[in-house]
């Protein structure tokens, strides 16, 4: 292992780590002395194109290898995941331009960067200690990122919300992962699942199960260790909860599925309908439920924006579990379609919240009467995110359902063991369009206050916007340009 | 060409998205263009070789991972819905010629409503049909809270909320039905084909899918969204409401439940039936009693519709035969009534309480509407002569066949008819005209070009299948010939 190989795996990790060094230089020295919109613009300028720079590396000379027995492994899934976590990342910068909430441009644009830096690193690896330090890599920046508005003190409770929820579920996972370690004698996740093979169920496995699941759960935000989702994304400034609800969803999700389906490799059990048999799958499957039922009926009652994209994000985050407890292949691939096409629907919906927000002062629902008069453009786009997030077709929020649903159901074809969780998933998603349609009638049916003229909406983010709701339409109608890469991607992998 | 009638109406609705702000007149020109290319497209498939025989309009794959093809196909029930379509969108368009208020907005939604309900009469695949119909959904939400009347955005919300629940039904189906076949397609033909689904699978899902279509198609008592949506909803809406889209449920039901599911079929048959016929004479009812006009006709299409359930659950050809029939048949009536009320009667009076309609004796101020709804009424009495007795009458002889004790309750369900559109017809045109109406009458805006247009279009398709109903029945007769329908003939019943 010499280190021209690690640095050519890690070859866009390290880009992006330089171009968060460039972006600080950049606005020390360029943005002295200019307006903060110029200087979000230069900095965000000089992230936008490093990140471009990111992903052409990995598309144009992809290296796949691995490193010290799995503390750094890249293959062709993993880098597929990249691409997606730094495009996310990408479309983040693009919406936080127009913002004023901060005079600390260049920090708050370099977080994002170092908080992607950390999701790659947390995707790329099969090592306990590994995804450890990468998971708090991540946190410890997206945290700073939630208190970044120094002006409103609910940032600032938000982000002392987050850090404390957060630090219980490290100090949980970094319990679940002694004990495993404890278990088997290594950190690796195959080892560790070979270790554990044949041993027979295990009381000391179950709660390391349980405390990777509580970890993980609040990472993604599933219920009940949700709790924090919603005072964050209200509080934090809007870019910086795209950034948690998209780029950190996908990382997260892709680990914990691999986690799960690497580590605690044969001791799935069984999440069947009166037949539960003890394994990790039941106990994901009791989240998943809960968080589907819990996010869509809280969503209902909210005034705010903010909050009701929280608790769809936590009901979203019940339908993505579905997928990480059908264990098999198809569901992986039916996890990173629903994640990153979730992710690019939210980064949008929060994009055009940033918009209103901007300009009417607040994110409550009434504060978007009449958008479809005062700014056409933007309210189609969240026209089409508002109606990929309820499923409805031919957009990529209802193939990403259709395919997750697909997927656990094909797990056990003869009995239809997962058709429960199905169901109640198909009737929260039925309650969810209510909530969904209050925001579009709203912005559609009510009208607007009174001389309330055109909105100014600035160029960079409708831009940013209109490819994001292209992007999402693409998907949905033809899912088959992402589903046939992936599938190559996962055929050249080993789960 | 038939697949056209689905791209030409979302082409109009881009080159409607892409038109200045402000421009009614040209969204309008634009609507009604689109509207009737697509009519010529779905006429053109009638003059094609044996145009009931089901056929392949395209075929190709669209995701490959899961066995998705893009799959048209078109046999005589497609086609028949597929005219009623192309006939119910010129007409609804010509009836909402005097929309201003964000009218290309408003046209935008209608043609992607019109879009969506093609593509589902169309599709072979399962989902691909369950893609066109969710688009169905959302613009009627728009259409009915942003230009409706009454209640518009309960009325709207309950229609999407109803409408998305029965289609989260279909969907549980659906993915059931694609997992359990192992077959890696959702083709309805691969599908269809005998000994893919076991007995004690189509015991649950035939109810669940054939429940989740029904509730789009007004089956009692799922029934409770069709006369709300109907009040609050812009007459164009009302038109295509009850025209077509409550059709879309009805074939959803024969098309996905009934074919692939026929022991399900075979066994909850008789519930069926009994549901379909308290509709119709529950509907009936209730229809004689309202003193909204627009409430009238909305609880006579939950009766009317009625009909077509019950057509379908005799499972016999001449029942399924007047089932099609009756879809066409009640689309064409149930738009003229409408176009009646909601156009021509409330839009010049702005009001629609029966009461207070009987004072002013439209008869006379506007003679054109009274005449119109003469002729819809008694077509939608079944009068011979018009399309509604030919059709009402196949599903009567079918249900005598099967369940005669509902023929009888079914022929109450038609006299009750007779008795609620007499009614509505004596109160709102023939009243006692109270004096100070008569200075009113001079007010009101003579009919306009369109809406005669509009008028003649309907009345002239209800009377023309009514007197050559051959025209209807020899495209629908073959469909049922083809493999889809084996088990009609084996174990259907005559």
């Amino acid at each position: 292992m010499s280190y021209l190989e690690l640095f050519r795996l890690a070859a866009p990790e390290t880009i992006i780590v330089l171009v968060a060094l460039a972006v600080l230089a950049v606005d020390l020295v360029a943005g002295r002395g200019l307006d903060v919109c110029y200087r979000f613009i230069i900095s965000g300028m000089v992230a936008v194109v490093g990140c471009a720079l990111a992903i052409a590396w990995m598309l144009v000379m992809p290296s796949y290898g691995e490193t010290a027995g799995g503390i750094f492994v890249v293959d062709p899934l993993t880098q597929y995941v990249k691409v997606a976590l730094v495009a996310l990342t990408i479309f983040t910068v693009l919406i936080s331009m127009d913002s004023d909430f901060t005079v600390h441009v260049g920090e708050y644009l370099a977080l994002i960067l170092f908080a992607t830096v950390g999701m790659m690193f947390l995707v790329s690896t099969e090592d306990l200690l590994m995804i450890f330090v990468s998971l708090e890599l991540t946190s410890l920046s997206l945290y700073i990122l939630t208190a970044f508005n120094k002006r409103n003190a609910k940032s600032a409770e938000a982000a002392l919300k987050y850090f404390l929820f957060g630090g219980m579920a490290a100090a949980f996972t970094l319990f679940g992962m002694s004990l495993l370690y404890g278990l088997s004698g290594s950190t690796n996740l195959r080892e560790i699942a070979a270790a554990l093979a044949g041993k027979g169920f295990d009381p000391l496995l179950a709660v390391a199960i349980v405390m990777t699941v509580i970890g993980f759960g609040f990472k993604v935000a599933a219920v009940p260790f949700h709790l924090w989702a919603p005072d964050a994304y209200e509080g934090a400034p809007t870019p910086s909860a795209a950034f948690i609800a998209s780029g950190s969803k996908v990382a997260s999700f892709f680990i914990f599925a691999k986690v799960m389906l690497l580590g605690f490799a044969g001791a799935e059990g069984s999440g069947a309908w009166h037949h539960f048999i003890t394994g990790w799958t039941p106990v994901i499957a009791v989240v998943a439920a809960l968080s589907m039922v819990v996010g869509n009926l809280t969503a209902i009652v909210q005034t705010s924006v903010k909050r009701l994209l929280a608790y769809s994000a936590i009901a979203h985050a019940g339908y993505m579990l579905l997928a990480v407890m059908s264990h098999e292949k198809q569901a992986i691939a039916s996890l990173i379609y629903y994640a990153v096409t979730y992710g690019l629907t939210t980064v949008g919906a929060f994009g055009v919240v940033a918009i209103v927000e901007s300009r009417a002062g607040d994110d409550k629902l009434s504060s978007f009467a009449g958008l479809s008069r005062r700014s056409p453009v933007i309210s189609f786009c969240m026209l089409i995110f508002m109606l990929s997030l309820a499923g409805i077709p031919p957009l990529a929020g209802f193939f990403g359902k259709f395919y997750v649903f697909a997927a656990a159901l094909k797990s056990d074809p003869a009995n239809l063991g997962l058709l429960w969780l199905v169901v109640l998933a198909i009737a929260m998603s039925a309650v969810s369009l209510y909530y969904y349609l209050q925001v579009l009638k709203q912005i559609y049916v009510a009208d607007g206050p009174a001389g309330g003229g055109e909105f100014k909406t600035p160029i960079v983010s409708q831009v940013a916007l209109c490819i994001l709701a292209a992007l999402v339409f693409l998907l949905g109608c033809a899912p088959a340009l992402m589903l046939n890469c992936l599938e190559r991607a996962l055929a050249a992998v080993s789960l | 060409m038939l697949a056209w009638t689905i791209y030409i109406s979302f082409a109009g609705v881009l080159v409607l998205m892409l038109l200045p702000k402000g421009n009614a007149e040209a969204a309008r020109k634009v609507a009604l263009l689109t509207a009737v290319a697509g009519f010529l497209c779905a006429l053109s498939g009638f003059f094609e070789i044996n145009p009931g025989k089901l056929r392949t309009v395209t075929d190709v794959d669209w995701i490959p991972t899961l066995g998705i093809r893009y799959h048209l196909e078109a046999d005589g029930v497609s086609l028949t819905l597929v005219l009623l379509t192309g006939l119910a969108a010129v007409a609804g368009i010509l009836f909402s010629w005097n929309i201003e208020h964000r009218a290309k907005e408003f046209f935008a939604f209608y043609l992607a409503l019109i879009g969506g309900v093609y593509g589902v009469f169309l599709s072979f695949d399962l989902f691909l049909l369950f893609v066109f119909y969710e688009i169905a959904i959302i613009p009627k939400y728009f259409i009915i809270a942003i230009w409706g009347s009454t209640r518009r955005e309960y009325g709207a919300m309950k229609l999407a909320l109803y409408s998305f629940v029965g289609s989260a039904m279909v969907l549980v189906g659906l993915i059931a039905a694609y997992v359990v076949s192992g077959a890696h397609t959702f083709s309805i033909i691969e599908l269809a084909k005998a000994g893919t689904f076991s007995h004690g699978f189509q015991m649950w899902a035939f109810p669940l899918v054939f429940v989740g279509f029904g509730i789009l198609a007004g089956l009692w008592p799922f029934h409770t969204w069709a006369p709300t949506g109907h009040v609050a909803a812009p007459t164009a809406a009302s038109m295509l409401l009850a025209g077509v889209v409550m059709k879309l449920g009805a074939y959803g039901c024969l098309r996905v439940a009934m074919t692939l599911f026929p022991e399900g079929m075979l066994a909850w048959k008789m519930w069926i039936a009994v549901l379909a016929v308290i509709g119709i004479v529950y509907g009936a009812l209730v229809a004689l009693v309202q003193k909204d006009f627009k409430f009238v006709i909305g609880y006579s299409s939950v009766s009317h519709m009625g009909f077509v359930i019950l057509g379908l659950a005799t499972l016999n050809t001449i029942g399924l035969q007047g089932a099609v029939l009756q879809m066409f048949s009640h689309g064409v009536i149930a738009g003229l009534l409408f176009a009646v009320v909601g156009r021509m009667v409330y839009d010049r009076t702005h009001t629609r309480e029966l009461a207070t309609l009987e004072g002013m004796s439209l008869a006379k101020a506007m003679p054109f509407a009274a005449v119109t709804f003469v002729i819809a009424g008694c077509a939608s009495m079944g009068l011979p002569g018009f399309s509604g007795f030919v059709a009402e009458l196949q599903v009567i002889i079918g249900t005598w066949r099967a369940f005669p004790t509902l023929a009888v309750l079914t022929g109450v369900g038609v006299l009750i008819g007779v008795a609620y559109t007499l009614r509505a017809m004596q109160k709102a045109f023939f009243g006692e005209a109270k004096p100070e109406t008569e200075t009113e009458h001079h007010l009101m805006e003579s009919i306009s070009v369109a809406e005669r247009l509009g008028a003649m279009l309907l009345i002239g398709a209800a009377l023309v299948i009514g007197i050559f109903p051959k025209l209807l029945m020899d495209v629908i007769g073959p469909s049922f010939d083809s493999p889809l329908f084996d088990w009609l003939r084996k174990g259907g019943g005559q």
